[in-house]
């Protein structure tokens, strides 16, 4: 989803300026305190992704009918391949087909995590190429930005929406359908950024002493993209993350056979009223994700774009 | 004026032009034949062909986009493959909730939202500002679904206060009706009120710095004063383009509250058509959210006239 924040009207002037003092920028704000913050608890994120099978967690598809709809915290007893029985505690419960949930939500973060970065770096790379092209080639921009005002005139998760409902249901689907809609932000930003800097002086200097084009672009122009495009990244990345638990929940996202915290919400609808433990423990790890790329992504923009920090 | 208003009004076409070319190739993009859909699992080849030669899929497609497109503008939408009604019979009987929740929504949020981010703009650093600021921040990340979730249990559930789901017509009972919007809307609310609080609360800190304020304070206006009329209305034009942006918002947020509350609204219409692939209504809801989406931010632009002056058409 594009949920269309203030974030989306970046000064790029005052960027490609600051541009010049990158190296100290970069650690001023690794310095920031937003920016630590956000970027700890992400960290303790992505060790759980990557560390989701050594965390106490069983096989979060195995189903178990003998231990439906327990509330957290209820002793399971499991049987194991040998034939011998174990005992565990399921501090999350489990839900109705007997799945535990507390594995099931620490899968999901490799989910939540795999989408938003995917989508985000998708999005930049897919934004930055049709936005460079656009913003250097004059007869290409007049139908590439009209071919974006389209598709920014149709609301980003009902694009989305239609966009999953092409294909079959799928990891990959769903990352496609997530990033069609964020393409145009991006390359808003990068045409508007080359617009900008192409009327500079060392651009045009560059330019009178026959610097081959692509050169012109890697070399001069892309340079002044990355710190707008890395907060522009985050931003996007908490976005998609909510978008794909929103598809999910919706039953049009990933499918169930693989966990991810908006299916397991959507699993937990039914018997809310009952078992609110599926609802609200994959909800705590959705909102905290989100919430600490946000917060960073507020601590890089007021680092990396200091003019519009003063604005928002 | 009018002369702006009838540019903008044919500078929308264009756009509106390629929304309906994309929506259109989308569905030529699905696998397999919207006429076997149709006809069923039962269908023979005959009838499949039939179908095929109704709906005509034998055509060029740019002529299938002709009829396509003059149909809607004759406001024939087609019919729906799923609910065996036309789209339009069906978008009138789901519009009502989609219209309420928007409503309600906007007016509690707006209502909301400008006078905090006032506030907070005036108090500039303070506890308040910082609580603003927190919550817009909380508002953006935590999901729509998870909040009503949490309103649900606290609200319906452990209080009993309001009912948990369902929806009733505002022409039935309009106390049940209300008593209904009232969890939905606030649902819906909390992404929007931090988005326009933010704004607001930034446009009216950069006007608060302008000459005029001190002006205004010098020659003992009151602080409500300076604020609502001087600070306020200088500060409309970017309040009101986010109002603008927001409606996408509003609209993706309708679609999953509508789930959330089992309210029968156009957002549940169009996860129900996906759910069923049933085309036709995915198109034309889509088209129409598209539709609203460009002119509420069309009379948005006309709007601005009214709160600064200086801005002449």
């Amino acid at each position: 989803m594009s949920a269309i924040t203030p974030e989306d009207v970046v000064d790029s002037a005052s960027i490609a300026a600051a541009s010049t003092k990158r190296k100290s920028l970069w650690l001023l704000a690794l310095r920031n305190p937003s920016v630590i913050v956000g970027g700890a608890i992400l960290l303790v994120m992505l060790v759980i992704a990557i560390l989701a099978p050594f965390l106490g967690t069983v096989d979060p598809t195995r189903i178990d009918p003998a231990a439906r709809n327990k509330k957290p915290g209820t002793e399971i007893t499991y049987r194991l391949d040998n034939g011998q029985t174990a005992k565990r505690e399921a501090i999350f419960g489990t839900d109705s087909l007997g799945r535990d949930v507390y594995s099931r939500v620490i899968y999901g973060t490799r989910v939540s995590l795999a989408v938003g970065i995917s989508v985000s770096l998708a999005a930049i790379a897919i934004g930055t190429v049709i936005g460079l092209l656009s913003g250097y080639i004059r007869w290409l921009d007049g139908i590439v930005m009209r071919i974006m005002d389209g598709l920014m005139a149709i609301p980003g998760i009902l694009l989305a929406i239609a966009l999953v409902s092409i294909w079959r249901a799928g990891l990959i689907t769903v990352i496609f359908a997530i990033v069609v809609p964020d393409v145009p932000r991006v390359v808003r930003l990068v045409r508007s950024i080359v617009l900008t800097v192409r009327e500079e002086p060392y651009v045009e200097g560059a330019v009178s002493v026959g610097t081959p084009t692509w050169v012109l672009m890697f070399r001069h122009i892309l340079p002044n993209t990355i710190a707008p495009l890395i907060v522009q990244g985050t931003f996007i990345a908490a976005a998609a993350i909510l978008a794909e638990a929103a598809l999910s929940f919706l039953g049009i996202g990933i499918p169930p056979e693989i966990p991810s915290w908006g299916n397991i919400m959507a699993e937990g609808r039914t018997l809310f009223r009952v078992f609110p433990h599926n609802i609200f423990y994959p909800g705590i790890f959705l909102a905290f994700t989100v919430l600490a790329i946000n917060i960073m992504g507020d601590g890089l923009r007021d680092t990396l774009d200091p003019k519009m920090s003063k604005k928002v | 004026m009018l002369d702006f208003i009838a540019r903008r009004l044919i500078a929308i076409v264009p756009v509106l032009t390629v929304v309906a070319v994309l929506i259109f190739m989308m569905l030529r993009l699905t696998p397999g034949d919207p006429a076997a859909v149709i006809a069923g699992d039962n269908a023979t080849s005959d009838q499949i062909a039939a179908i095929r030669e109704k709906l005509g899929l034998e055509l060029p497609i740019w002529q299938q986009f002709g009829i396509w497109i003059g149909d809607i503008l004759r406001g024939n939408f087609g019919e729906s493959y799923f609910f065996k009604k036309t789209v339009a019979e069906l978008i009138a009987q789901r519009v009502e909730p989609t219209l309420a929740l928007a409503t309600c929504t906007l007016i509690f949020a707006i209502s909301v939202a400008v006078p905090i981010g006032v506030l907070a703009a005036y108090r500039q650093g303070s506890l308040f500002d910082r609580g603003v600021m927190a919550f817009s921040v909380m508002g953006f990340s935590v999901p729509g679904f998870v909040i009503g979730y949490c309103l649900i249990y606290i609200f319906a559930i452990e209080l009993g206060w309001l009912p948990v789901q369902g929806y009733v017509r505002i022409g039935v009972n309009f106390w049940q009706f209300l008593e209904r919007m009232v969890l939905p809307s606030l649902t819906l609310s909390v992404g929007f009120i931090a988005l326009i609080a933010r704004i607001t609360r930034a446009s009216v800190l950069e006007v608060l710095n302008e000459d005029y304020i001190r002006t205004a304070r010098a020659k003992g206006l009151s602080n409500r004063v300076v604020l609502m009329r001087h600070a306020l209305r200088n500060a409309a034009v970017p309040i009101l383009t986010v109002i603008g942006i927001g409606i996408a918002l509003l609209i993706g947020g309708a679609v999953v509250t509508e789930s959330v509350f089992g309210l029968p609204g156009l957002g549940r219409l169009t996860v129900e058509a996906v759910l069923s692939r049933d085309f036709p209504t995915i198109q034309t809801v889509i088209l129409l959210f598209s539709v609203v989406y460009v002119m509420v931010n069309l009379l948005i632009d006309i709007s601005y006239t009214l709160f600064d002056p200086r801005i002449r058409y």
